[in-house]
Order: C-alpha cells, then structure tokens, then sequence
C-alpha cells in the first residue's frame, strides 16, 4: 500500500461543487413541485372542536386540504415510537395530523397542498380551527407535580423511570456508600432546552411514478434506508418501489435522525394521492416548534469521597424533560445516566431517572445527546469536591481516572445499544497533562492575580469526557472497480457536511492502491446501497468506514486474484500501486486495475476497447471450466458490512479561560483550549473542523441558546433573531491538540469525532466562571443578566 | 414563511408617492430598506393592503451636513450615512450607526426608516432624542417637522400619520467643546441591545460640565432622555459626579424584563453604561478642545 | 384571488434574465425558484442568518429581505457567479476550500459573497475587520475559526494574483 492517503488532511472533494453553488439540497429540487404547508396548533394544549376550510378554497390554485379525518389505515394511527426500551411504560407518539388533542404549540393540524408556498401559507392563514384550551405543563418541576396531564391516560406525566446500579467493594450500595464516606456533597444541577437548529431545516419532496407503481423520495434525512422503510410501511407499498435519496443536507446534529416526520409520509402520500409532484420546505419558524430540542434536565447529586477526593459513592436523580412525546425513546436520559461517568472510577453509583412529559416540541437526541448534561453533573461534582478539600481541580480528577492499564474497563451499565459499558481503551493521564500545558494550567494563578491588580476578573475551566461512539448495529459499504479503472464507492447512511465523501474515498484509496481523483462516494442513496442505520452517535466514520475497508479488502483480494492469473503470478507477490497491479519489486510485471476490471466480467457485447478484450471470442479464459468460476460473481466489486460487538470510546479535555465585567457581567472566553483523543485520524483537518463546531455549539449552549417558555407552552424565541446562536464574534478560537489512542475494536483502529466538541462545553464554562467569580454555577446556560443576579445573591 | 399578498405601488416620483400614500391611507405602508417591514412581512405579523415601495423616487438619498447639523434623506442608507464625510461633522452618528445590526443590514436599512420604527431598542431614535432633532414628514398638503421629543410615542409607534412619508431627519449639531459616546451591551455583537447609552457632554473654557444628557435605549417605551447636568457639574470633567449620574439615570428609566435580562439587571446595566458614556463623552469633549 | 404580476428583469451573474412576480415575491425565492439560481440559500427568512446574501449592484445585501420588484432593472451577483469567467473558482472561493471553511456548505454562499465584496474594498484586511465582515452571517457547522483563516487566505491569493498581474503586464511592456 504506497497510496497513503489515510491520516492525511486531504482536502474535501464535496467543496468543488458547495462553493459554486452546485450543491443540491432538498429545496433546490423538484422546481414546479407543488408546495406544502401546515396549520400548525397556536395552543400548547388543546382539544379540537372544530376545523372549518371553506375560506380557503378561494386561493388561487388551491389543490388539496387534509386533516387527520383524511388519513387512511395506517396513516391514520400515531407514528412509530423509534427505540422502545422496557423502562419506557408509557411511550406516546403523535399522529401525523393532530387527532382530537394537540399537545404543543407547532403541533401539525391540517395539511395544505398548493401551486407554491406563498398561497399555501396564505390558504393555512384563512383556515379556521376551534380549540377549546387545556391547562398546559412547562417545565420539568410542573410536570413532576402531576397536577395537570399531558395524556390523560400517563399518570404523573411519567413516561419512563429507570434505576441502574451499580455496586461497590463487596455489594455495597451506592447510598451507603456514599453515607460511610469520609466526606459528603449534595447539590442539584439545571441545564436548559437547546436545539440542533441545523442551517437548512426539514424538507421532503416526492414524486409518484404512476405507471411504474413506484415513489421517489428526497428527504433531508440522517437516515435514508430507514426513512424508506417507513414510507413504505406507512403507504403500503412493497419496498423495491420506494426509493429514498438524501441529497446534499445542510446540516443535521441529531434533528433528522427522527424519522418519519409527519411530513416524512403525508407529502408522499399526498404525491401520490394527487399523482403530483409535492414537495415541503420547513421554515425557520417551524423548525423551531416542530421538530425536536433537547438538553432540559434537572439533576440531584449526592457524592461521598474520600480525602484525595476520590468518589466513593454517587447517588443522581435525573429529571428528564421529553416534551409531549417519545418517538426516539428514551435514549437521551440513558446517555446522561451512562456517560456521565466519564473517565473516572467511581466507588459505588446509582443513578434514577424519570422522563416526564410536558407540553412542549418533542425531545430527541442533539449532538452530544445527552451526554453534555451527564458531563455538566459529574464535572460540577469534581470542581465541588476540589473545592471542599481546598484542592487542585486537576488534582481531584487524576485521582480518579481510569489508569491506561486498565482497559478494556468495565462500568458495569449497559449503554444506549444495550449492549455492556465497556471502554476500549484510552489514556486519560496523557490527555490531561497534555490540556495543561496547552492552556498554562499551572501558571494560571499568576496571571489571574495580575488580572485582579488591574481590577479584572478571570478564571480557568477543565471539563472531561468519555463518548461512546461507533455504536452499532452495523454498516455496509459496496464497492465496484469499473472497466475504465474507476471506483465507485456506496454505503448507506447519509452526510450532513462530515466530508465523508472525501474520508471515504480516502480509506478506499489507500486499501485499494488507487489515486483519490479515481474515487467516487455516494451516500445516503437507497437505489445505490438499501441496508444502513444512519448517521448518529459519531459513527459513521466507525461504521461505514470500517465496512468500506472491509469491502475494498475483499475487492482487492478478488483483484489480486484475478491479476495473478493474467500474470502468472502469486497472489501473496502482488501490490497495487497507482491503480495497478504489479509484481513487487517487478515494475514492468503489471496489469492495470481497470484491465483487471474487464477481465473479472466474461462478456458477450462489447460496447468499447477494454469490454472487447473480455468478450467470448477474444480468446481469454479456458475451455474447461466455466468463464465465471464457481464461487465466484462477475465484475470487480464487493460488499461487507461491520457490526462491531460494543461501541468505541473517544475522550477529550477542554480547558477555558473566560473573564468576566465586573460592572455589566458580561462573560466574555479570552482561551479555548481542547485536546482529543478519537482514536486514528482518517483526516486530521476533517476532525478538527468537528471540534471547531462542536465547541461552537457547546458555547451557544453555555452562554447563549435556551428555549424560553411561558407558561403557557409559547415558545418565545422561536426565531434566530431571539434564539442567541453564535456568531463569529462569539465563538473563541479554539486550541487544539491530539492524542491517538487506537481503538483495538475495529480494523482502522479509529473511534468517532462528531460529537466530542459539544460535550463538556457547558461544565468547562461553568467550572472557568465560578473560578473567576468565586460563585458557585449550577445552571447553564449562563447570561451577563443571571451572572448579575448571582452576584447580588452572594 | 412568505408575506402576505399586498398591491405594490412603485411611484417614481415624489409627488406620485404622496398621493399612492393618500389613497391607501390607512392601509398603506412606506417600505425603504425593508430591514424591518419584510421579516414583520414573512413572518405575517404585518399585512398591509398596499406598499409604497420608495425605493425609486429621486432625490432622497441626501446626506447634508450645515452649520446647525446634519439632515439626512430618507433612502439615506445606514452604511452611507456611517461612512459619509458630511455625517462625520457629527461623531455620533457614526458611533451609534456601527452599533446598529451588522453591516450587510446596513448596506439597505435607511436611517431615517430606523426612526420611523421607532424601536425602543434601535440606536438611531436615541440619537435624535439625546440631539433634539426632528423628522420631516410630507404628505399630499404639505410637509410638517415634528421634534423628537413630540415624534417617538410609543414602541413601535411614531407620530407619523397615515398617508405620510417622513423625507428626512435633522440631527442638530452640538455646542464647540462639546462630546459624544455610545456605549451598549447586546448579548450578541450586532443584535438589539440589551441596554445602551449615547452620551452628549459640553465643557466649558476650564473644562468644566456645563451640560451633560444621556438617551437611553431599551428602558422604557421610546428612547429616554435624561439631562444629569446638575448631578456631574459645574465640576471639572476629571472630577464629575459620573456615579450621581448614573443614579439619577437609574431612576428615571422604567425597563421592563424579557427573555434576555430582567428588568433590574437592565436598570443596572444602564446606570453602568451611562458612567462608561459620559466619561467617554467628557473625554472627547475634552479631546476637541486639546 | 389572482395576484397582480410585474415583469422585473435583472442582470444577474451578467446576463439579462426575466421574470414576472408577485409583488411579496422575495428576491431570493426570484433567484432560487423563478430564475433556477439556487446557490443562494435560505436559512430563516428574517435577516438574521446571511445565508440568502447576494451583491446587489455589488453591495452584499439579504435576499429574503426585498422584493424581487425591488430590484428590478439592478444587478445581481450570486454564489453562481462569483467564478471567473472561465470557471476558475475565485480566490475567495479556492481559499474556503483550502480552509476547510465549509462543511455541510449550506451558510457557505452568503459567506462568499459578503468576503468577496469586502475584499474588494478592503484587501488586506486586519483580524478585526475581518471578524466584522464575517460578524453577520450564522454558521451551525464550522465554528468560524477556518472562515476567518479563509478570509485571510483569500487575501493573500488575491494579492499574489495582482502581484502576478502586474508582473506580466511590466513583462509585458517591455
Ligand atoms: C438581523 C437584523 C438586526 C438588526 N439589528 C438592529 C439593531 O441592532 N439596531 C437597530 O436600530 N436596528 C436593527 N435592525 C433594523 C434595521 O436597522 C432597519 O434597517 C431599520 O430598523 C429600519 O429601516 P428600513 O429602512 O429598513 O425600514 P423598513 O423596514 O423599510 O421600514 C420600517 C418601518 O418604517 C416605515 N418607514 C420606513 N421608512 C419610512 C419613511 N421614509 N416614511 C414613512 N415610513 C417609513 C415602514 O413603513 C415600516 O413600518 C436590524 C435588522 C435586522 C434584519
Ligand atoms: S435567509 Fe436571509 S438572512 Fe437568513
Ligand atoms: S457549513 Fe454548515 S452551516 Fe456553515
């Protein structure tokens, strides 16, 4: 293998066409489809008397106006809940049109089908619905309460409840433990609604084939195979003739791993119905109340430790806001209560949590997932015994790292795939000591000091994590050496800006010996690869990669093969170099790839040059045994799929350095420093770019981003003009460093990046704020308005 | 998120603009930049039967600067009037100016139609209120100056009335030895702010406080003024009772909480905020005179 | 209900293009929908995002911000027409690439042509002034960190290619 393309920052082959304006996202297709648009219930809970459409048959075009009453078989019945976990007693979806009830603002109630979005949305502006108004829940605290409902047949809004335990030394508790220890901490822990908010929203568009029987779907999806086979479930057609294509997706952080959106089935429904093209383009506005948030959770520790500060015992309760329902399960609170361990060894742990319900969009995993509020809790536990002991904050949490002896390190739970919390391996010591040289950790304090004698405030931060990343089921990945030398390249899960064009093509490169220019990579296309989970919990490079790489292995093998013969060589001689096959050492002994190619694939046509060479008179192959040999398949292609036993583990550490106004509060990050470790780099400027818009997230979510309800259920920021994202001028730069620590799970040796930015960003702020103010920070995000509240309650 | 549908009017001339305004009357609206009429628009919080875009009538672009001050034309974009050598006679407009949005909102949205939205929370209204300026409205009989103090009545409401096109704004200029600031905090760099101060300062030969004003934004239904002459002078700009100012300010203003800072941290930020506005404004003042 | 229509024509990327719209019709929905010019993208539609940004008579401007009858008989430059006239991307353009100042590419066209027209006026660019340039536009992808490095880069590419320029033209003359 002399094409070493793998581990290089080989810059992207997506950005050719992405920087001249020849992306294809979903509402650059289908020019002419017809256009759809939802009422959507002002209310946050409601039962609907009434819906009267007569005012809009007068729009001009006017094609179709559909409520639940509509909705055939199985249309008709809530859609699927995604995950079911046996601790999730009471899972509610919604129907795709509200039926009866809406349980929060945003909620779909009639569907409006339009020459173009403007006269739909003026048809949804004169449809008039009665309501009469139920009392909504908002917030974790009402929910709990359970006064009030948010389905009348969920008692307490309990949706969920989950304990895990895992015991100390010689079966003990984690309460007792944590009451035999030398020194006890109690405290409780809130972190507030966020959302992916990626920059291009939802969006479907479909088209019926009428003569064909068959649907084709665009869908800016995570997800295209299991899309498909909800569609085709949902509408009862048979699988081959649905077809689903995520084209180029402008960003997805978790939101579009949901499927089916209630828009997912009705536009191809109504496609159908009409035998019109039909396509729906969400709006801001609607993809802040009716798609999916996440993060909101309340968290109760107990922690008992010794004096080293290491965690003896640790008691949490989590109460996890879902929102008025469940389709993905209970995935998120899982996380939180696995994750949250992070890189350390803790005595005894219990962790509860119960998932309630409220009137609110929906809760479902955002990059991260679960995991920032996790971090936030056991980050703020180490910061808190640090400072009850008068110690080091570093100090504390060396104490109880897992030591790089000791993996593969058991915790004891069982993860989001239900499957044994095991890490793979890691070195946590390594990753600190590396994060404190590259912030000045141990200098800090001089410089803080000359900060206060010029009348300044400034602090320093640390958070860890673990991520547990490339869960499975599995991936394929298919691979297909063409007659002209090129490879084609196919793997299911879909793209949302990760580069894994270019990454993919790099691991075929390098397995196959073939210059990158030669590679082409198709993702997220069910005509081109119909098996795939999805692009979620930073496993696409795991997952697909891996699979691709074993593909590519088994096309090589057949090449070698193949070129052997031609050669009359061994197999085990044989290197591809360039995309040819040559005898090592023997230049002038070659044979090219995409002579290789032909003669994999005995012809009786030929339509060129090369396609002559392989064709039945041309003299190749011999008279006794059959032109395919048995066992064998024509062409050069392979697939394979990877389906690791556990998931990988990635960690990181970040550091900041925030100062804050002593007069307006305003908080302001002077440093941000990162050092990760995912394993082997398949491209470093690649998994640099991930952490850059992963802090950038994380400090949206730390200083900027939160859903504000009232009490009425409205959302009152539902638009980036009151939903703070960051700017330029907000994100700091970042510094960074990385650690490769291989995973032994898989053949790269590689673990998922997608996620790690985001993660401890919330824990890392409040840890560097708390410093430079000497408060204690128990609720994130934070703003220069709470910083001053605090302050007065000093 | 699409605008309703509207009758567009497109007049060409002055005249012409007056009298489409006429005839819709109530149901008519100005758009110039379009920087807050269309997302009210998108979001259909606004649906207005017809719109005078005035976009193509000549002669409103003006920026002129005289003696007494700077009147600035209703098609006057913010990034114009931010970087014309007429406005720079008066510092403040330029100060306030790079405060408001970020610059491509500035490339379309006009200043004169800042003043006309009359947001709380925009710079420019402030600014004409700390100056004591004026807007020039026309209407089909003929044309009427209303003074700031008189122009801003609510938020989001100005004294324009229907069939009305303000022409232009006049921000009058300051006394020699006199200084201007405007500081604000927004949470993000470009948006609203949370609290804002412009700051107007005059010294006298010995450099001492003889008039002090602050306007203040984001604290109360249209931009606050309040004159603190007598809590910072007759003293010494070095030694002004900046904090007694700043008291003086926290008490008139009325700020309300949102989503983004309670209305007590707001009364706090603005005292803050006039302290760091008037001791820039001395400053300066102090600056034109060395 | 049938909606009055007006002719605009635009000159967009340089060429005469046509169409007849509504009165509310956005500029960017013209761009996108009624000329087939769908670089230019949509990200909220009130001003905040920058993704629709396109120059109007060079001038980058929101075009989820005006009304295609707005902008009748001006010019337009999109995302499409930022390439030279052979297809060589722009400096601009080659140096998000060279940054990786891209990755899903959604926000990608509002950058490019807010830096292209500030480059223009401002060619060596400070760190500061480049972070204002940029200040207006949301990103969810990147974290900005290599849009700023792109700006600079794209300064450096423009400056060689003058420097390169004025070196032909001086051989030239000789
Ligand atoms: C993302 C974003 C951020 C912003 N941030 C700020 C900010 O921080 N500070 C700030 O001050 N502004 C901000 N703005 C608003 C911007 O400054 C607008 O340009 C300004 O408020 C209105 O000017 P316009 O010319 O665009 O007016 P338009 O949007 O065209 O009109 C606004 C209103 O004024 C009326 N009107 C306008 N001109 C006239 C006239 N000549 N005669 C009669 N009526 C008229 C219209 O009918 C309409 O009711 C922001 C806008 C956006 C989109
Ligand atoms: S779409 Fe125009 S600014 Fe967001
Ligand atoms: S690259 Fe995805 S939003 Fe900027």
């Amino acid at each position: 293998m002399t094409t070493r393309l793998f581990g290089e920052p080989v810059q992207r082959r997506e950005d050719a066409r992405l920087v001249t304006g020849g992306g294809r996202y979903l509402d650059d297709l289908g020019a002419g489809a017809l256009a759809a648009a939802f009422v959507r219930s002002p209310h946050a809970h409601a039962r609907i008397l009434d819906i009267d459409v007569s005012a809009a048959l007068d729009v001009e075009g006017l094609v179709a106006i559909y409520t639940w009453e509509d909705l055939p078989g199985a249309l008709a019945e809530p859609l699927p809940l995604l995950i079911p976990h046996p601790a999730l007693t009471h899972g509610r979806t919604a129907y795709p049109l509200a039926k009866e009830i809406v349980r929060h603002v945003g909620e779909p109630v009639v569907m409006v089908v339009a020459p173009d979005r403007y006269l739909a949305e003026d048809a949804c502006a004169l449809i008039r619905v009665d309501y009469e108004i139920l009392k909504p829940v908002v917030g974790i605290e009402e929910a709990a309460g359970g006064a009030h409902l948010v389905h009348e047949d969920v008692p307490g809004n309990v949706g969920a409840h989950l304990v895990q335990e895992v015991p100390g030394h010689g079966g003990v508790p984690a309460r007792e433990a944590v009451d035999a220890a030398p020194h006890r901490l109690e405290f409780r822990l809130d972190i507030e609604r966020s959302a992916c908010t990626p920059l291009e929203g939802k969006g479907v568009y479909a088209r019926w084939d009428a003569d064909d029987g068959s649907l084709r779907i665009y869908s800016s999806t995570q997800t295209s195979t299991s899309v498909r086979m909800a569609i085709a479930a949902k509408l009862g057609l048979p699988l081959p003739k649905v077809e689903v294509v995520a084209p180029d997706v402008g960003g997805g952080f978790g939101v579009k791993i949901v499927h089916p959106w209630p828009e997912e089935i009705l536009v191809p429904w109504a496609a159908r119905l009409l035998n019109r093209e039909v396509k729906w383009t969400e709006d801001r506005r609607e993809h802040f109340v009716s798609s999916s948030h996440e993060r909101g959770q309340v968290q109760r520790v107990r922690a008992g430790f010794d004096d080293d500060g290491r965690v003896l015992g640790l008691e949490v309760e989590i109460l996890h806001d879902h929102g008025a329902y469940t389709p993905y399960g209970i995935i998120v609170p899982i996380i939180t209560s696995t994750q949250l361990l992070g890189p350390y060894k803790v005595g005894a742990y219990r962790v509860e949590f119960s998932s309630l319900y409220t009137n609110t969009v929906q809760v479902t995993p955002y990059r991260g997932a679960g995991r920032p509020q996790g971090v936030f809790c056991m980050e703020r536990t180490m910061d808190k015994i640090a400072a009850y002991l008068g110690k080091d904050r570093t100090e504390v949490r060396a104490a109880n790292f897992i030591q790089p002896g000791e993996f593969p390190y058991d915790q004891g739970l069982m993860f989001q795939d239900g499957r044994p919390l095991i890490y793979d391996s890691g070195d946590y010591p390594e990753a600190l000591r590396m994060l404190k040289e590259l912030i000045g950790w141990d200098s800090f304090a001089e410089d803080k000091a000359r900060a206060a004698a010029e009348g300044r405030r400034i602090g320093i931060g640390v958070g860890c994590y673990v991520e547990g990343t490339g869960v499975g089921p599995y991936e394929g990945g298919h691979v297909q050496i063409t007659s002209d030398g090129r490879v084609h390249v196919s793997t299911g899960l879909t793209s949302q800006g990760q580069g894994h064009e270019t990454v993919f093509a790099q691991i075929a490169a390098t397995e196959l010996g073939v210059p990158i220019e030669k590679v082409s990579v198709v993702t997220g296309d069910t005509r081109r690869f119909g098996y795939a989970v999805g692009t979620f919990a930073s496993r696409a490079a795991v997952m697909s990669g891996n699979a691709i790489a074993l593909a590519c292995r088994k096309v090589r093998e057949k090449a070698l093969r193949i070129a052997a013969e031609a050669l009359e060589a061994d197999p085990r001689d044989l290197e591809i170099t360039d995309g040819t096959v040559h005898v090592a050492g023997v230049p002038s002994a070659s044979i090219p790839l995409a002579t290789v190619a032909v003669l994999s694939n005995p012809l009786r046509y030929a339509f060129d040059e090369e396609a002559r060479r392989a064709t039945q008179f041309a003299g190749a192959g011999s008279d006794d045994r059959p032109p395919v040999a048995e066992g064998e398949e024509p062409g050069l292609e392979g697939r394979d799929y990877y389906s690791p036993v556990r998931s990988t583990f990635a960690a990181g550490m970040h550091a900041a350095i925030v100062e804050t106004d002593p007069d307006t509060a305003e908080i302001r990050i002077l440093r941000y420093a990162v050092v990760h470790d995912c394993g082997k780099l398949i491209n470093p400027m690649i998994v640099e770019g991930q952490i850059h818009g992963g802090v950038a997230q994380g400090v949206g979510g730390a200083l900027y981003e939160k859903m504000a309800y009232d009490e009425h259920g409205q959302l009152l920021n539902a638009s980036f003009m009151d939903f703070l994202m960051p700017y330029a001028t907000e994100v700091p730069h970042i510094e960074t460093a990385h650690l490769e620590t291989p995973s032994p799970l898989n053949p790269l040796g590689i673990k998922g990046a997608g996620e790690a930015g985001v993660i401890p960003v919330s824990a890392v702020i409040a840890s560097a704020v708390e410093d430079a103010e000497g408060i204690a920070i128990d609720r994130m995000p934070i703003s220069p308005s709470d910083l001053h509240h605090l302050r007065l309650e000093r | 998120m699409k605008p309703p549908p509207f009758d567009y009017h497109g007049p060409v001339t002055l005249g012409e603009a007056l009298d489409v305004l006429a005839e819709a009357g109530p149901d008519g609206k100005v758009l110039a930049g379009g920087q807050s009429l269309i997302p009210l628009l998108n979001m259909r919080l606004a649906a207005p039967a017809h719109i005078v875009d005035v976009n193509r009538v000549p002669g409103l672009d003006g920026i002129e600067a005289g003696q007494d001050g700077v009147r600035v034309g209703a098609l006057a974009r913010h990034a114009a009037v931010e970087r014309s050598p007429e406005a720079a006679a008066l510092p403040l407009l330029r100060q306030a100016l790079r405060l408001v949005a970020h610059p491509v909102i500035r490339n379309r949205g006009t200043v004169v139609g800042s003043l006309v939205h009359a947001d709380p929370s925009a710079e420019m209204p402030a600014v004409l209120a700390l100056l004591g300026g004026s807007v020039r409205l026309a209407a089909r009989g003929g044309e009427r100056e209303v003074a700031a103090a008189d122009f801003f009545t609510g938020p989001m409401e100005s004294a324009l009335r229907p069939g009305e096109l303000a022409v232009s704004a006049f921000f009058p200029a300051l006394p020699g030895r006199s200084g201007t600031a405007f500081h604000e905090v927004s949470r993000r760099h470009g948006d609203y702010a949370v609290a804002g101060v412009a700051a107007a300062v005059t010294l006298d030969e010995d450099l001492r406080v003889t008039a002090a004003r602050v306007a203040c934004v984001s604290v109360g239904p249209v931009p606050v003024v309040v004159d603190v002459t007598t809590a910072c002078g007759p003293r010494p700009a070095g030694s002004a009772g900046w904090e007694a100012a700043a008291a003086a300010v926290r008490d008139r203003i009325e700020p309300e909480g949102d989503i983004h800072a309670t209305a007590d941290y707001r009364r706090h930020l603005t005292g803050v905020l006039a302290v760091r506005a008037l001791r820039d404004a001395a400053a300066a003042a102090h600056g034109e005179e060395a | 209900m049938n909606e009055t229509r007006h002719r605009v024509t635009l000159k967009v990327n340089g060429v005469v293009r046509e169409a007849t719209v509504p009165g509310r019709r956005l500029l960017s929905d013209c761009l996108r929908h009624d000329l087939g010019l769908t670089g230019t993208h949509v990200g909220c539609e009130h001003g905040v995002c920058g993704a629709c940004t396109v120059l109007l008579d060079g001038e980058p401007v929101r075009s989820c911000l005006m009304f295609a009858v707005t902008a009748d008989g001006h010019e337009i430059t999109t995302v499409e027409g930022l390439a030279r006239g052979d297809g060589e991307p722009s400096p601009v353009q080659r140096a998000f690439s060279e940054c990786h100042a891209l990755q899903c590419g959604f926000c990608t066209p509002g950058f490019l042509c807010a830096v292209t027209a500030f480059l223009r006026d401002n060619p060596a660019p400070s760190e500061e002034e480049a972070l204002e340039a940029v200040s207006g536009n949301l990103c969810r992808c990147t974290g900005y960190q290599n849009i700023l490095k792109a700006v600079h880069r794209a300064a450096e590419i423009q400056a060689s290619e003058i420097q390169a320029a004025e070196i032909q033209a001086e051989e030239g003359g000789a």
